[in-house]
């Protein structure tokens, strides 16, 4: 396949940054979209250029690290999947794809595609957690937990943190991440004693990473890929009405 | 310098409870004043860096993803093991202790193995308390399944992605300490090189991957939690950043390298398509309970295959030979990860593997689908069939999967004595980075369990009381070692901007892997290995000659990072050459080819091999000095294993 | 900060205050459209003119309608607020961006809907609403037989600049129930004699449906309220009721007049 890329590059933070055209020739079918992007780069090096920077690691969807903008959709045009799973027979020959890394003012470009999601870190920071110290905790059987609430509570926990919900919602808005987190614990008995202090807290911070407001347009949801479904937010929103509105103790 | 592993007497149920009153403590106003390092966020790295946060000790952790919880433990799928017997189905301490021992092929101590046998079940209730997802029944409580090298049900799970849970768990305990101001946590920064004083570790030297600067951070101890090497391969199950740099350097520094040749190959894979191939994955080894391994029975038949001459649907059942059933008729396709792999590469190698490549034997699940029905096999395996099919382009509800060996996890490591000490003073090796419980041979589920094990339950204790021997004297960077070892850094660093020679980086990574995949992969040969030597010392001068790295330091520059971890694998490759060379006996995952039984199974020599080589730097390009500790078997009687 | 300040100064809180002014305006519309049902009767405007001076005139409908003002405007404002926010959470925006991939269009146009409804609303506003209280309308005098109410007799009194009071009695000398009302209806259905008067209100009602077809779901999703057993029924309602019957029947008012009277 021969293909023609349009790839977002940019120095720095401070740098204004640019669509830059690449011709991709000779790509395999069967090759996932970072290792075309691997055969670019191996080009770019030969001709002792700067390759096209992006995050990545484990290449199996499950690190949450890889994170393109491919044609106008977070992890490209599969759903259900990361960019790394994405494998270019879902493209035709000759086609162009344009390339841009997650687009938010929380998310800032550090370099070409790769941005910095220390926002998602400091959001969990601020109560992502049970308050439970090594050591001295029930046995593991002490608490019976229904098998659909265990069920749901993995459901929410299957987020892998990549911010494509931040990158696909018209607002940039956290809240299918954030409420994924929030979910699972509220969920779940032992997350109960911090249930309410937690959502607040995490709520806050994400309204001071600069997120914008959820209008459920529902993008996450479907670009999410584990899935992850809105009536987290749903759940999140509840909680947090809840805690503020009607628990005197939080 | 003798090896002292600091086992401590008694009865091995005694040991632990023994040796933990033992170890000196640090009284609760003096925890503050120690500061201690921990390189890596994966599951050890994570638990160790918030449990001493918790317990009062400053922390500085350390990683080069974006964030802790992206290290590779987050990949492992199937479970952990726990010897819980809540199945009700005879297991127990002892029995987790003895599979793994015999799983290990005999050749990790029985001391750390015991005692993590015996923490294992405190790792459940840790990961439960802090809302870990694990599988459930209806009735509320912990689901179990059974994995391979065991004969109960003591593997706890979280659906296909149990890594990502545990890690997710002890993230957030980290998490908790971040933002309680106890951790600093370092993202984006690479360890470049260990600063020790007297002998003893004080710090790291790391470059923030953003900016490029390097800085200096002192602390009072440095537990290195940095995961495997596999990726010395260069295809392997392994993230892309895996690397074996943190250790290597420490190892330059003084601490001895354990059984590097010990690495461990899944023989559930999706085979290689090509040359672009940057990494391979893994399919879970439950598969193998309900898919029939086989090959073609003729070369001919194989030939017409892979030309495409036939569909493998064509090829009739008496075209098919199931080698596994046919060999190990009381194992079958269930026998151990080392003896499955080698048998598909024997296949391959006699010229009947299938693909395009011919590089891959079949897995079958034709006869499950018809017994079971599809409906049934789709909610077993579904998110795998699915992954598979993303990534060939076939259906394997309508033809077998093509599955090959690929190098999954490195038993291997920095060898450490019971405490988890490496040969330096106050550096700590945990996780997959050390050498220490799972001998020549992990069985599933055994990693994560370890990890946790140290970084939970056993270094608390043990840096406690070094830290409590050197006592809360500050420690800081100003030191003419930090400086010394940071001008180093930069030298190398700037040795390798240099380089603006033909071949890029990963070219050169490519034949390593290579190398290492033909000569110490499934089977080792003496003459394969010598030659071996010679091809990555001579692969080794070219890239410093050769290779292309551009772009400068003051930035991110992904080329850079991977032109320092690909030069500390040229090193490292060869010292595995030369413990696969030492070690003329198989075990495990070591397949000697001269070494093997009437029926060409692996054959351990205990008598002169029953200990762990542990590898002495002594400069570059000099010879590393052996030195041997010797295994003691007081409690499990050495067998040789049989699968017939 | 005050609690009830920080809640309703978060992303959250400002989010309960559209969906509950949005719910409260929809609870309106059911209302509203029930009372100018009455458009349809042929009764030369007479029970809409009751109509209309009784909701302008009853103490607590008159509560009621000022909180509805409030809710307009608060709507609006923290719409804009929120839009603000939104732009400022992605300063620099994708080349290429296929919202159409993971959303329907409905909702990520809701400012846009919004904004065509706040203009009708104004021009709706201006000419009956404020031509109501304020302006020189003229008035009607409804004589309706007590034996036979079908016998209704209809005298227009143009405005000729002297105060007339309402009134609603029973002349029983002469067996009829009198109303002087002011005509309303009479400038209803002169309005809906333009065709391009018509047009507006048949694509601002288009629009309302949109609006509504997003906006109901979606006040729930933001109330929390939202759960497996009643959420078939939210769907429902917000689609066919809100999204598709009340738009159309007060679509239908204007085509009616403007065909039939």
């Amino acid at each position: 396949m021969n293909l023609t890329l349009k790839v977002w590059r940019q120095k720095n933070t401070e740098d204004k940054g640019k669509l830059v055209t690449y011709p991709a020739s000779d790509i395999s079918p069967d090759m996932s979209f970072l290792e075309m992007l691997d055969v670019v780069n191996e080009g770019l090096i030969k001709k002792n250029e700067d390759p096209i920077h992006f995050d990545h690691d484990c290449r199996e969807g499950i690190c949450g690290m890889c994170s393109l903008h491919i044609n106008g959709r977070p992890h490209g045009p599969k759903q259900g999947i990361t960019t790394c799973q994405l494998h270019m027979r879902s493209f035709k020959d000759g086609e162009t794809i344009v390339i841009e890394p997650w687009r938010a003012a929380a998310f800032p470009v550090i370099k070409d595609l790769a941005t910095n999601r220390e926002a998602f870190e400091r959001i969990q920071q601020a109560g992502g957690f049970i308050s439970v110290n090594t050591g001295g905790v029930p046995d593991a059987n002490e608490i019976p937990i229904p098998k659909v609430i265990a069920d749901e509570a993995f459901n929410s926990a299957t987020c892998i943190q990549c911010g494509a919900c931040v990158a696909a919602c018209k607002n940039a808005s956290a809240m299918l991440f954030v409420s994924a987190k929030v979910s699972q614990l509220a969920l779940l008995p032992q997350g109960q004693p911090e249930r309410y202090r937690r959502v607040q807290a995490m709520v806050a911070q994400m309204d001071a990473e600069g997120f914008g407001n959820c209008t459920n347009t529902g993008a996450c949801e479907a670009e999410c890929p584990k899935e992850i479904s809105i009536s987290n937010i749903a759940r999140m929103n509840r909680d947090y009405l809840n805690a503020k509105l009607f628990k005197d103790e939080y | 310098m003798k090896l002292d592993s600091k086992i401590p007497e008694g009865p091995l149920a005694e040991k632990w409870p023994k040796h933990k009153f033992n170890l000196k403590l640090v009284n609760p106003a003096n925890k503050r004043k120690y500061t201690v390092i921990v390189v890596g966020t994966g599951l050890a790295g994570a638990s160790a860096a918030a449990s001493l946060a918790e317990l009062g000790y400053n922390v500085k952790s350390f990683c080069f993803q974006d964030s802790p919880r992206r290290a590779h433990s987050i990949a492992a799928q199937g479970g952990i093991n726990a010897a819980k017997n809540y199945q009700n189905d005879g297991d127990s301490v002892y029995r987790l202790f003895y599979d793994t021992i015999k799983g290990g092929d005999y050749r990790a101590r029985e001391a750390n193995v015991y005692r993590l046998a015996d923490v294992s079940v405190n790792i459940i209730d840790q990961c439960v308390a802090q809302g870990v997802p694990f599988a459930r029944e209806y009735g509320g409580l912990l689901d179990n399944r059974s994995f391979g090298g065991a004969q109960v049900s003591r593997t706890f799970y979280a659906r296909g992605q149990t890594g990502q849970q545990l890690l997710l768990g002890a993230y957030s305990a980290l998490s908790r300490q971040i933002g309680l101001g106890t951790v600093k946590q370092y993202n984006r920064h690479e360890m470049m090189d260990i600063v020790t004083i007297d002998g003893e570790a004080k710090g790291i030297i790391t470059r923030d991957l953003i900016s490029g600067k390097i800085e200096s951070h002192a602390g009072h101890a440095v537990l290195l939690c940095t995961g495997g090497y596999g990726n010395v391969f260069y295809l392997s199950t392994n993230a892309m950043g895996c690397n074996v740099t943190a250790a290597w350097k420490a190892h330059k520094r003084g601490a001895y390298f354990g059984n590097p040749c010990f690495t461990q190959i899944h023989p559930t894979c999706i085979p290689v398509s090509g040359d672009h191939q940057s990494k391979l994955t893994l399919m879970s080894e439950s598969l193998r309970n309900d898919g029939r391994v086989w090959a073609p029975k003729t070369v001919e038949l194989a030939q017409k295959l892979r030309k495409g001459e036939i569909k493998v649907t064509d090829l009739k059942e008496s075209d098919r030979d199931y080698f596994l059933e046919r060999k190990y008729p009381a194992f079958g396709n269930l026998v151990p990860r080392d003896v499955a792999s080698r048998n598909a590469k024997e296949m391959v190698d006699e010229g009947r593997g299938v693909g395009a490549s011919g590089v891959a034997v079949f897995l079958d699940f034709a006869d499950a689908i018809s017994r079971l029905g599809e409906d049934a096999v789709r909610a077993k395996y579904g998110n795998l069939f699915d992954m598979y099919y993303q990534i060939t382009d076939e259906d394997p509800y309508k033809q077998p999967m093509r599955i090959y060996p690929a190098v999954h996890y490195t038993m291997g490591g920095l060898w450490v004595d019971y405490n988890l000490q490496t040969t330096v003073k106050g550096l700590y090796c945990l996780g997959e980075a050390n050498f220490s419980d799972h001998g020549a041979n992990r069985l599933g589920a055994s990693a994560l369990m370890q990890g946790l094990a140290d970084g939970y339950f056993v270094i608390p204790y043990t840096v406690g009381d070094y830290l409590a021997t050197i006592g809360p004297k500050p420690v800081d960077a100003s030191h003419p070692a930090f400086a010394e070892t940071k001008r180093q850094v930069e030298e190398r660093i700037q040795k390798l901007l240099s380089l603006k020679g033909t071949r890029t980086v990963d070219d050169f990574h490519r034949d390593l892997g290579h190398i290492m995949w033909e000569y110490c992969g499934m089977a080792r040969t003496e003459e394969g290995l010598i030659k071996a030597k010679g091809l990555i010392r001579e692969l080794r001068e070219n890239f410093w000659k050769d290779a292309i790295v551009p772009g400068g330091n003051n930035e991110m520059n992904q080329s850079l990072e991977k032109a320092a971890r690909v030069a500390d694998f040229l090193e490292l490759g060869e010292l595995m050459v030369d413990d696969a060379l030492n070690r003329k006996e198989s075990c495990g995952g070591h397949f000697r080819v001269e070494s093997q039984t009437e029926e060409g199974e692996a054959l351990r020599d205990d008598v002169n091999f029953s200990y762990v080589a542990a590898w002495e730097y002594r400069g570059d390009n000099m010879p590393e000095e052996l030195h041997k500790e010797e295994l003691v078997f007081e409690n499990v009687k050495l067998t040789q294993r049989s699968y017939k | 900060m005050s609690n009830y300040a920080k809640t309703f100064s978060s992303s959250l809180g400002k989010k309960l205050i559209m969906s509950l002014t949005g719910l409260f305006l929809c609870i309106f519309l059911v209302v509203h459209l029930i009372g100018n049902l009455q458009l349809f009767k042929d009764d030369g405007g007479q029970a809409f003119n009751a109509y209309s001076y009784f909701m302008t005139h009853f103490p607590p409908i008159k509560i009621v309608s000022y909180i509805l003002y409030i809710s307009i405007i608060v709507h609006a404002v923290y719409a804009l607020i929120l839009t603000t926010g939104n732009r400022k959470a992605r300063p620099v925006g994708y080349a290429y961006y296929k919202g159409e991939a993971n959303s329907p269009w409905t909702s990520r146009n809701m400012g846009i809907l919004g904004t065509i409804i706040l203009i009708f609303l104004v021009v709706h506003m201006s000419n009956f609403w404020a031509q109501y209280h304020w302006g020189d309308l003229p008035h009607a005098r409804y004589e309706v037989s007590l034996t036979n109410p079908q016998d209704v007799v209809v005298t227009p009194i143009p405005f000729d600049g002297s105060e007339i009071a309402h009134a609603d009695y029973v002349d029983a000398q002469a067996g009829k129930q009198v109303l002087i009302a002011k005509d309303l209806y009479k400038i209803v259905t002169e309005s809906f004699s333009q065709w391009w008067y018509v047009l507006l209100y048949v694509i601002s009602m288009a629009a309302l449906s949109f609006h509504l077809i997003h906006g109901f779901r979606s006040a729930f999703q933001t109330l929390g309220w939202d759960n497996s057993k009643y959420i078939p029924l939210i769907r429902f309602l917000g689609v066919w009721v809100f999204g598709v019957l009340i738009p159309l029947a007060f679509a239908a008012m204007p085509i009616y007049i403007f065909l039939f009277r």
